[in-house]
């Protein structure tokens, strides 16, 4: 559905992409983690059409994107990482808005923002202005917009940040449902339990290079199954093994304690850049 | 319907700010009818006219072209660097020379409005100035070139504080050397050719002639909207190529 081949992208001669290839599979959750940096929104934004790539191309449903390609806009939904909300209109105008910047007729509109705002649960507030919604509705309300004219396709950068883990939850309801609906729902992350809880497959970048993909369980495996963290003097130290005694074993050798947990994703990062992810 | 909703948008923010949309819209050109026109130029007469009467077709052009430059300019700048909503227009299916003749038409909107209420004012405190089509055909064209222009800027100019620098060099000249509060007869030569083709001298000089009944020079026509179209051309092209 989404083939990304070779793409790059340099600001001010420093690569923030590098020859980055990938695909994604219509109907999953992909997503893209990766440190500050990463190169995350980058690559987002040049799916987005919101930038050019110097090199490579990226194509939807066999077409290569690109501005002036409006088919292709037809079929993507995008949620930036900002509020980018008009400020001084309402939840209804912001979606009537955009329903007519895609070509909606009048009576389809209607409908469709009476069901958006039922099922984002935002019908006691459809008349107040986007200004005075909480960060969480706010959110809410940029996801409805993007989907508004029903596209086959979403994207998301970062759409949790800066959210209280209430307002995070919801989101990754609101996502699940959206999934259930057969749309293909792209996003960016450094969040690492948003990864592993809503993702099919992830992309792990760093430094605008691809250094793994595949399912989070997979990813995982790959480092081991159990972390041994434990502190050696200087700095925070991690272990990794495939069984629970042998990592208790090796914590016991340690003298200053330690503490054992099953391997998450941000133990990749650890174990193949050798860096945290938030 | 992507026109109208870029109309509308504009209609609805217009709504809600119109209080103070309106007074600072006012503010400028009321200072300078009062100060130049009433105030210093009372006793004065230009070309045979009473300043007043001279005055008013300058503030006319001059606040449709600031009015509708930075309706333009500095929202959009705002919406494309600051909150970003303008991204909702990139990525929305719509050509984008439509998307930018959307915004400039409403840029153009605006900068109509003030002049109109500037021309009422004008109106009841007896400045009865010579009004037809033409007259509003002008104002509508300024606004068009400088909102153009707004439009372009706003692509182009990657900072707030650069955006202030761009006004100050491209807008505030224009405001005073245009003709808008003195006759151009008396200039040096080489200073009047060059103040000549500029965008806002067309507009004084056109709507001067208009509101002391005379008729239009068709350069001034021309060459304006010359303008419009080169600075049409600009932004659409400026609009393809803006990293939002």
């Amino acid at each position: 559905m989404i083939k990304v081949n070779e793409v790059s992208k340099s600001f001010s001669g420093k690569k923030a992409v590098d020859h980055l290839s990938f695909s994604i599979i219509e109907g999953e959750i992909f997503g893209m983690l990766g440190p500050n940096g990463a190169g995350k929104t980058t690559i987002f934004r040049m799916m987005t059409t919101l930038l050019k790539p110097d090199e490579g191309q990226i194509q939807i449903n066999g077409k290569s994107i690109n501005r002036n390609i409006n088919g292709i806009k037809q079929c993507i939904g995008m949620v930036s990482q900002h509020f980018s909300l008009q400020s001084e209109m309402t939840v209804e105008e912001i979606l009537e808005l955009h329903g007519m910047l895609h070509n909606m007729p009048g009576d389809q509109r209607k409908k469709r923002i009476d069901e958006l705002i039922q099922f984002a649960d935002l019908w006691d507030d459809r008349h107040k202005l986007s200004k005075t919604l909480s960060g969480g509705m706010k959110r809410k309300l940029m996801i409805i917009r993007a989907i508004m004219h029903s596209p086959s396709i979403l994207f998301l950068d970062e759409p949790t940040v800066g959210l209280d883990p209430v307002s995070r939850r919801q989101i990754w309801a609101l996502l699940n449902a959206l999934k259930r609906n057969h749309i293909t729902i792209v996003l960016t992350t450094h969040y690492i339990e948003e990864a592993e809880k809503l993702c099919d497959r992830i992309l792990l970048l760093d430094k605008g290079e691809k250094f793994l993909d595949g399912c989070p369980g997979d990813i995982i495996e790959k480092v081991g199954r159990y972390t041994v963290e434990y502190f050696d003097g200087d700095s925070e130290r991690y272990e990794f093994f495939d069984d629970h005694e042998a990592a208790v074993a090796y914590g016991n050798s340690m003298k200053n304690g330690f503490s054992i947990r099953r391997c998450n994703l941000e133990d990749v990062f650890l174990k193949y850049i050798n860096k945290k992810v938030d | 319907m992507v026109f109208c909703a870029i109309l509308w948008e504009e209609w609805i923010v217009f709504k809600r700010q119109f209080k103070q949309i309106t007074a600072s819209a006012l503010i400028s050109p009321l200072m300078y009818m009062l100060a130049f026109g009433w105030g210093l130029g009372n006793n004065i007469t230009v070309n045979g006219l009473p300043y007043i009467y001279f005055i008013v077709p300058g503030i006319i052009a001059l606040t449709t072209m600031n009015t509708s430059y930075s309706a333009v300019a500095v929202l959009l700048n705002i919406h494309r660097l600051y909150d970003k909503t303008f991204e909702q227009y990139l990525i929305a299916p719509i050509p984008i020379y439509f998307l930018t003749l959307g915004k400039i038409t409403a840029g153009m909107l605006r900068g109509m409005y003030s002049g109109t209420i500037i021309l009422l004012i004008a109106w009841i405190f007896g400045v009865h100035i010579h009004l037809t089509p033409m007259f509003i055909l002008i104002m509508a064209l300024n606004g068009l070139t400088f909102a153009s222009l707004g439009f372009f800027a706003a692509m182009v100019v990657n900072s707030h504080a650069e955006m202030n620098r761009f006004s100050t060099f491209a807008i505030t000249p224009m405001t005073f050397i245009c003709g808008t509060f003195f006759s151009l007869d008396n200039l040096p030569y080489a200073v009047k050719i060059f103040i000549d083709i500029l965008p806002l001298t067309q507009v004084s000089t056109a709507l001067r002639t208009i509101a002391s009944g005379g008729v239009v020079n068709p350069r001034n026509v021309i060459v304006l909207f010359m303008y419009f179209v080169a600075l049409f051309l600009l932004s659409i092209r400026s609009c393809y190529k803006v990293n939002a």
